[in-house]
């Protein structure tokens, strides 16, 4: 008999593979070039954190960003010195003024809280279903997205929070990243991911088989929102700014766009997708800064990239719904599904 | 006096979100699907007076119309009719998607600068009466949304094309064996919603003064709060919805100390999240959309 868990161990070993292949590869090229495989990594961490619940569950959320959110801020709350942290964050409490962890703690931390805030979040929650749940995830980011951007002094308003310490290098965004694929692997071939996705195909036979479906999604929304929140922080270090701005609607555009694209269904269609995406997007990016053909140059127009990416998203919804893996799962040879 | 300036503005600003919520509800009943993109309909009313502003007010106003019409066809015809019938989720997406490709296409176009929004400057000149001092964009604001209130009940209730409306509002399929033709009839909501968003891009537009490519995203978000409130699927709950929102805003801004007041969103939303929670049916609950087993 065929081990699920084995099946999914399988399907992680070939994406760590991918991953490690892309990273050995991406030491040997330019910074540039590294710091745009480093935001596709971080990128990643964010998708396949969001297909942990998504993809188990079916139900699609726009608030796992607030997540992000969480996770850069708690990073910064952290890691900034406490010299600077007095002038940029005066309202924050004693012990986070004083605090200046290492950025490796911090992530976790970030991580952590990104789980508290979907654990209280998640109770009501999960008591949608279908668009309903949608929907309360969208009021779920304006919430994060007002409080990042009014509480002042805590989260520096509008204005961007520096000092962060570099942390987020090429090894170190690969590292997560397959620690994440691990993560999601593992959650996917436990009981709990099986009990969920029973609740995905048909939710009154799942009921009707003893599966508390509000457990098993809390579950997975709190698993989901640790490795987003850790991605936040990571990406709080990649970027040493953090800005609430950037944890909006663009981002969950994209991330959400990377999902589907790949087909959300499958752990080896979120990391597709993500590439897809990450790879496409650097393309429109150059193309919107214009194109020089030699003899004629085509001048860019700012943006291009966003339009690109959604006409891209609108043809594969018309024409490939489940996305490019249609919901497989990467293996060795040709299993029947 | 305060007392009676603050019910007018409630009754003001509630008006603009019922607008809103009557053109996000009428599109989710017919199809539902919950139409981010109606946000960009009614950034595309303003940029789309604002180019027009050359030419006479009473061609700017017929122009401008057409062109949110075309647009929200168009919409339908290339995006969601190739959809139609597949799961809540993918349409959500779909929408989501078209909102996004028109806010960056806006930037396209137009930059991403706010540009000035100055058709009919007449409109921010303000009347003193009795004490209260009214700009007359209130009065103008209030009438076409009363306007557009009577217009959308009377077409809704009275003429044959809003009952096939409301019958496939009810139940798609049993309507078109009935002989109702459902592509016409989406087309129509459509329709209909686009005229609906264009009387909140004046208003809107004349209120903040400028044009962005996202100015659309904070009244569709107030829109959601009020079409979720008033019950998802009922028209006469969305209107509703949005008057009680107007009222709650607005009574927020003036209980609220002042530190608090940016939170306004927030508490805002946190309420649409409550409700979904306790009364996910929202006040007006719709029979056709309850879950059968």
């Amino acid at each position: 008999m065929r081990s699920p868990f084995r099946d999914a161990l399988t399907t992680a070993l070939l994406l760590t593979a991918a991953v490690a292949i892309v990273a050995a590869i991406g030491t040997q090229l330019s910074g540039g070039t590294q710091r745009i495989i480093i935001d596709a990594m971080i990128k990643m961490i964010i998708v396949l954190g969001m297909y942990i619940f998504v993809g188990n569950s079916g139900l699609l959320s726009f608030g796992h960003i607030g997540f992000l959110g969480l996770g850069a801020y708690t990073a910064a709350w952290l890691t900034i010195p406490p010299s600077i942290k007095a002038s940029l964050m005066p309202g924050l409490p004693d012990f986070l003024a004083t605090a200046a962890l290492h950025p490796l703690p911090a992530a976790l931390a970030g991580g952590a809280a990104a789980s508290l805030a979907a654990l209280l979040v998640g109770i009501p929650l999960t008591r949608l279903a279908g668009v309903a749940a949608s929907i309360g995830t969208f009021a779920m980011l304006v919430v994060f997205y007002a409080i990042f951007s009014n509480w002042t002094s805590v989260t520096g308003g509008q204005g961007s929070l520096y000092g962060l310490p570099v942390f987020t290098s090429l090894p170190v965004a690969a590292g997560f990243t397959v620690a994440t694929i691990l993560g999601a692997a593992m959650y996917q071939a436990s009981a709990s991911g099986f009990r969920l996705r029973g609740s995905r195909e048909d939710a009154v036979a799942a009921q009707a088989s003893g599966i508390d479906i509000r457990r098993e999604r809390l579950i997975a929304f709190v698993i989901s929102a640790f490795f987003v929140g850790v991605a936040g922080a990571l990406y709080a270090h990649f970027l040493q700014v953090v800005v609430a701005r950037e944890f909006y609607l663009k981002l969950t555009f994209i991330t959400v766009a990377m999902l589907v694209i790949g087909g959300m269904r499958s752990l080896s269609g979120a990391v597709a997708g993500t590439a897809f995406v990450a790879f496409l997007s650097e393309v429109l990016r150059q193309a919107e800064r214009g194109i020089d053909l030699g003899v004629v140059s085509i001048g860019g127009r700012l943006g291009l990239q966003e339009v690109g990416l959604a006409i891209a998203m609108l043809i594969v919804l018309i024409f490939r719904p489940r996305g490019i893996t249609g919901g497989r799962e990467l293996t060795l040879g040709w299993r029947s599904r | 006096m305060i007392a009676l300036q603050h019910i007018l503005d409630a009754v003001n600003v509630g008006g603009l979100y019922a607008l809103m919520a009557l053109g996000i509800g009428l599109i989710f009943g017919v199809m539902r699907l919950i139409n981010f993109a109606h946000g960009e309909m009614v950034m595309a009313g303003g940029y789309a007076m604002a180019m027009l502003s050359a030419l006479p007010a009473p061609a700017v106003i017929a122009v401008s119309i057409i062109i949110v019409v075309a647009l929200a066809v168009a919409i339908e015809r290339g995006a969601f009719r190739p959809l139609r019938g597949k799961d809540p989720a993918t349409l959500l997406v779909a929408s989501f998607t078209v909102s996004y490709f028109l806010q960056n296409l806006s930037v396209l176009v137009f930059g991403a600068r706010p540009l000035p929004f100055a058709f009919m400057p007449g409109l921010a000149e303000i009347l003193e009466i009795g004490g209260l001092r009214v700009p007359l964009l209130q009065f103008v604001s209030l009438g076409l949304t009363v306007l557009a209130l009577a217009g959308l009940a009377i077409l809704v209730k009275r003429t044959t094309i809003g009952i096939e409306l409301r019958a496939a509002a009810e139940d798609v399929v049993t309507a078109q064996l009935s002989g109702i033709n459902v592509n016409r009839v989406i087309a129509l909501a459509f329709v209909i919603s686009a005229v609906l968003a264009w009387v909140v891009s004046l208003t809107y537009s004349a209120q903040i003064g400028q044009l962005s490519p996202a100015m659309g995203v904070r009244p569709l978000i107030i829109g959601f709060v009020a079409t979720i409130l008033g019950g998802l699927g009922s028209l006469p709950g969305a209107a509703l919805g949005g008057f009680l929102v107007g009222a709650i805003s607005v009574l927020l801004e003036v209980v609220l100390p002042s530190e608090t007041r940016p939170f306004r969103e927030a508490f805002l939303f946190g309420l649409v999240f409550i409700i979904l929670v306790v009364r996910p049916e929202g006040i007006v609950r719709v029979c056709a959309l309850q879950e059968r087993v």
